[in-house]
């Protein structure tokens, strides 16, 4: 599990691993920037409950949108353990509010799984794949891109 | 980017210039009282958009210079007088000059049909005078863009060239055969190596070169030009430029022999480029000499001199792309940022007494401010370039409504960010056609009633408590209000019979699908309506207004930020959260007295201030931090009026404060915010939202917004 850091390579990706509700998830490592711990956020009005509000981030404003909220395991109490990843999406930034994060992970295109048919649950319109682990874990895959607020009116 | 697309930038760049100093030295001309100078300025001008053209290639561009400055040149000597009618056909020539100029710059096939038709007229007026007078070569001079400071002879002359390398050119990593190569783009070269001083390889000393070269070149370059391919080797290796007399036997060449000791002095400008670019300047200087079209300079010399001198003032100027500003300016913006941090910090700390710390802090601060301010002086451009083009938008228009208009401008100079500078040539040009079209009367009406016959249309500009307020008015006949009630019911837009101000009635032109004229026009009334410039002027933060007296006139006011970055603001507390509201909008704060406040309904509230009813807005609900009012008791009030002269007071839980903030745009990372123009960073590093008041003035008169705003958020 405890993979060395290894360069993209075909059929291989790295992978940031974190923990949500008790549920192993991982997002691709190309578009993390940054790690930070959690701090308080400026409250966005008329905006989706899985919108926390806005951070500063060196000067530019970054929302922050729980990912437990967002994937319908009910909007968290974020206390200093939290952590807030920063993810950058075709040049919008975002932030991702997760219990911790867990590991890097190397993943081979081979154990990626399709997702269940599990009806109409949230997460399941976020999550674009499973990966399967010798030791029996499993981690789901985030899609950011399907995750993004579009605007205030999105649907939640 | 290719050297040659630089240096077209460059030149398309100096045409801007140009262009505008033909236009205004034009309308400097249309006066009866100008002085001679305006014209030789304007014939400049125009000649050197024909120089620099010619050393692109562009012959659509040179030829109509050609033939305009012609004209121009027959004015200069009082062979034509610049009676209106001329003036006219100047006028649009300088448009059509500036068109071709933008054709040339896309790259697009300009409008020819335009570009015969002026050509025909403008050479009808050197047919009044014999062109024979003018002799066409001794016009031309070149001056295009400071790179080309070439005389070079259009006969091409034959020069021998002895070259030969000391030890220093190769020590110092220049290379002769690159010298020779340069050479050999001038013209037609025959190089012979002279051989004589190798040694034998016994005797072989590789500190000594002993090479040499001779080069006949056959060039129409000039000396110059072939002075420039040394000009960086001159000191280290001998050289001998002859110039070899024709077969006719021309006597009196005067540059026989130029040693590299006396070089002519090359003018400044063009030197400091030589030296940047070399390789470079050389291209330009080939190309040139190539160009059919390069010039001589018999008599020239004095105009050259005059507009060298011109452009020596003005090389002070750099070109900067507007990213690096902008980079500078968030840079400054997180300077600003740092610094409130670090003085809070030392708040916290205790040490905020300490006349040492304090005194740095307090220096640290004006040095950010200053900057700041600097960097913010960098971005303001005069409104100048946005009023010069309205001349010629007056002028099409009134040419396509056939009313006699004037344009009358003020406050030129006043200077506004630059990126609203081009964002307000499109909102403007629509509403002077709007005043042409719409405002002024033709000039039989005028006539009858009082008027004089020709309309003027007034476009002026000047800061007003800390914004930029422009104005567009004409003297026309007004708005008529009857009619513009009558066609807002027709349309829908209205319930009919429904009580509106005259100051409401005169907005309702700002509705999007409102169009009074019946019959669409060739200039307004494409199915773009005010409705468009009032949108483009909100997307930069500023308002429009209208407002008419009947038979007098129109006037638009459009007022804007100073800046897109930086704004005043208070700072206010709603349920723990900071906000910053413009204190533009504010017009006073007060902590109200119970007499003072009124209910209306259920939930309607009013403040009665200096004999005024003012809807009670709690903030708090619009933004959704609290389910009910809190009590009027509570609190404070901030009166506000928006630019329409609406007034609301916004019931806040505190204010704390009065500072510049950096504004950010909330909208890059994330969208819109109903009632929230952008973000700051306050002190403590934390984001504060900026609050729009026009907007929630707007979509709420009372307390019953919430529900509003929320429908405009959800929708």
């Amino acid at each position: 599990m405890l993979d060395t850091l290894s360069h993209n390579t075909i059929g291989k990706q790295d992978a940031i691993a974190f923990k949500l509700a008790d549920q192993d998830f991982c997002i691709s490592i190309g578009c993390v920037r940054e790690i930070r711990g959690w701090a308080p956020t400026t409250v966005l009005p008329h905006a989706p409950e899985y919108v926390r509000g806005v951070i500063n981030l060196r000067g530019s404003v970054v929302t922050v949108v729980d990912l437990s909220a967002r994937l319908g395991f009910g909007t968290s109490e974020p206390t200093e353990r939290h952590v807030v990843i920063i993810a950058m999406h075709e040049g919008r930034v975002v932030g991702l509010l997760a219990d911790l994060v867990s590991d890097i992970v190397t993943i081979s295109d081979d154990n990626i799984q399709p997702v269940p048919d599990i009806a109409s649950d949230p997460a399941r319109e976020f999550i674009s794949g499973m990966i399967t682990f010798e030791d029996g874990r499993i981690l789901r895959k985030i899609d950011l891109e399907r995750l993004l607020p579009t605007s205030p009116s999105m649907p939640s | 980017m290719s050297d040659m697309d630089e240096f077209l930038e460059m030149f398309f760049a100096e045409c801007d210039e140009l262009l505008e100093g033909v236009a205004t030295g034009l309308r400097q001309m249309d006066s009866s009282e100008y002085e001679k100078e305006t014209v030789h300025a304007v014939f400049r001008a125009v000649h050197s958009v024909k120089g620099g053209a010619a050393a692109f290639g562009l012959s659509d561009l040179v030829s109509f210079a050609h033939k305009f400055e012609t004209v121009l040149d027959l004015v200069r000597s009082d062979a034509l007088d610049p009676d209106p009618r001329l003036m006219a056909v100047l006028h649009r020539s300088s448009d059509c000059l500036a068109d071709l100029v933008e054709a040339a710059r896309k790259s697009i096939d300009p409008d020819h049909a335009r570009r015969e038709e002026l050509l025909g007229e403008l050479e009808k007026l050197i047919g009044v005078k014999d062109e024979n007078e003018n002799d066409d070569d001794v016009e031309f001079e070149p001056i295009s863009i400071d790179l080309m400071s070439f005389d070079a002879p259009e006969v091409p002359e034959s020069y021998r060239i002895f070259f030969e390398p000391n030890a220093d050119l190769y020590r110092s990593g220049n290379d002769p055969v690159a010298i020779i190569r340069a050479l050999d783009k001038l013209g037609e070269t025959d190089i012979t190596i002279d051989t004589a001083r190798v040694p034998v390889l016994s005797e072989w000393d590789d500190s000594t070169p002993v090479l040499g070269w001779t080069v006949l070149l056959r060039t129409t370059a000039s000396t110059a030009a072939i002075e420039d391919v040394f000009e960086f080797v001159e000191d280290c290796c001998k050289l001998e430029i002859t110039a070899l007399v024709a077969e006719q036997g021309d006597e009196g060449d005067g540059t026989a022999q130029t040693s590299s000791e006396d070089f002519p002095t090359v003018d400044v400008t063009a030197q400091q480029v030589q030296e940047t670019t070399d390789d470079q300047a050389e291209t330009v200087s080939t190309k040139a000499a190539f160009s059919p079209l390069a010039p001589t300079s018999a008599n020239a010399g004095s105009e050259g001199r005059a507009v060298k001198s011109s452009e020596t003032s003005s090389s002070a100027t750099i070109r900067v792309s507007l990213d690096r500003v902008d980079k500078l300016m968030n840079m400054i913006g997180e300077l600003v940022i740092k610094e409130a941090m670090l003085s809070q910090v030392i708040q916290t700390a205790g040490f905020a007494e300490d006349p040492e710390v304090k005194g740095g802090l307090e220096s640290l601060r004006q040095l950010a401010g200053d900057i700041q301010e600097s960097v913010m002086a960098i971005r303001a451009q005069p409104l100048k370039q946005v009023f010069q083009r309205m001349h010629r938008i007056l002028r099409e228009a009134a040419e396509a409504t056939g009313k006699q208009v004037r344009l009358v401008t003020s406050g030129e100079q006043t200077e506004v960010d630059k990126t609203m500078i081009e964002r307000l040539i499109d909102p403007l040009t629509h509403m002077i056609r709007n005043s042409v079209d719409h405002g002024l009367e033709d000039a039989i009406t005028r006539k009858r009633n009082g008027k004089p016959q020709e309309g003027t249309v007034t476009l002026s500009a000047a800061h007003k408590s800390g914004r930029v307020q422009i104005e567009v008015s004409d003297n026309g006949c007004g708005i008529n209000r009857a009619r513009v009630r009558q066609i807002a019911e027709e349309k829908g837009l209205i319930a009919p019979g429904a009580t509106l101000s005259p100051a409401e009635i005169d907005s309702l032109l700002f509705l999007p699908g409102f169009s009074s004229k019946s019959e669409v026009s060739a200039l307004s009334g494409r199915g773009v309506g005010l409705d468009v410039v009032r949108r483009e002027i909100m997307a930069l933060g500023g308002r429009v207004m209208i407002s008419s007296s009947e038979g007098k006139g129109t006037t638009f006011t459009i007022t804007l930020p100073l800046t897109l970055a930086v704004l005043e603001g208070m700072l206010i507390q709603l349920n723990n959260q900071t906000m910053v509201l413009p204190i533009t909008a504010v017009q006073e704060t007060l902590r109200p007295e119970q007499s003072s406040l009124h209910g209306i309904g259920r939930s309607g509230r009013t403040l009665s201030n200096r004999d005024e009813l003012i809807p009670i807005i709690d903030l708090g609900c619009i933004f959704g931090f609290r389910e009910k009012p809190s009590a009027s008791d509570e609190g404070v009030l901030i009166v506000v009026e928006t630019d329409g002269h609406k007034r609301a007071a916004f019931q806040v839980d505190a204010i704390f404060d009065q500072r510049q903030v950096v504004i950010k745009s909330l909208e890059e990372n994330y969208g819109r915010v109903p009632g929230v123009s952008a973000a700051t960073i306050l002190g403590d590093g934390k984001i504060a939202l900026i609050i729009d008041p026009e907007e929630i003035v707007l979509s709420s008169h009372s307390d019953q917004g919430p529900e509003q705003m929320a429908l405009t958020a959800n929708g």
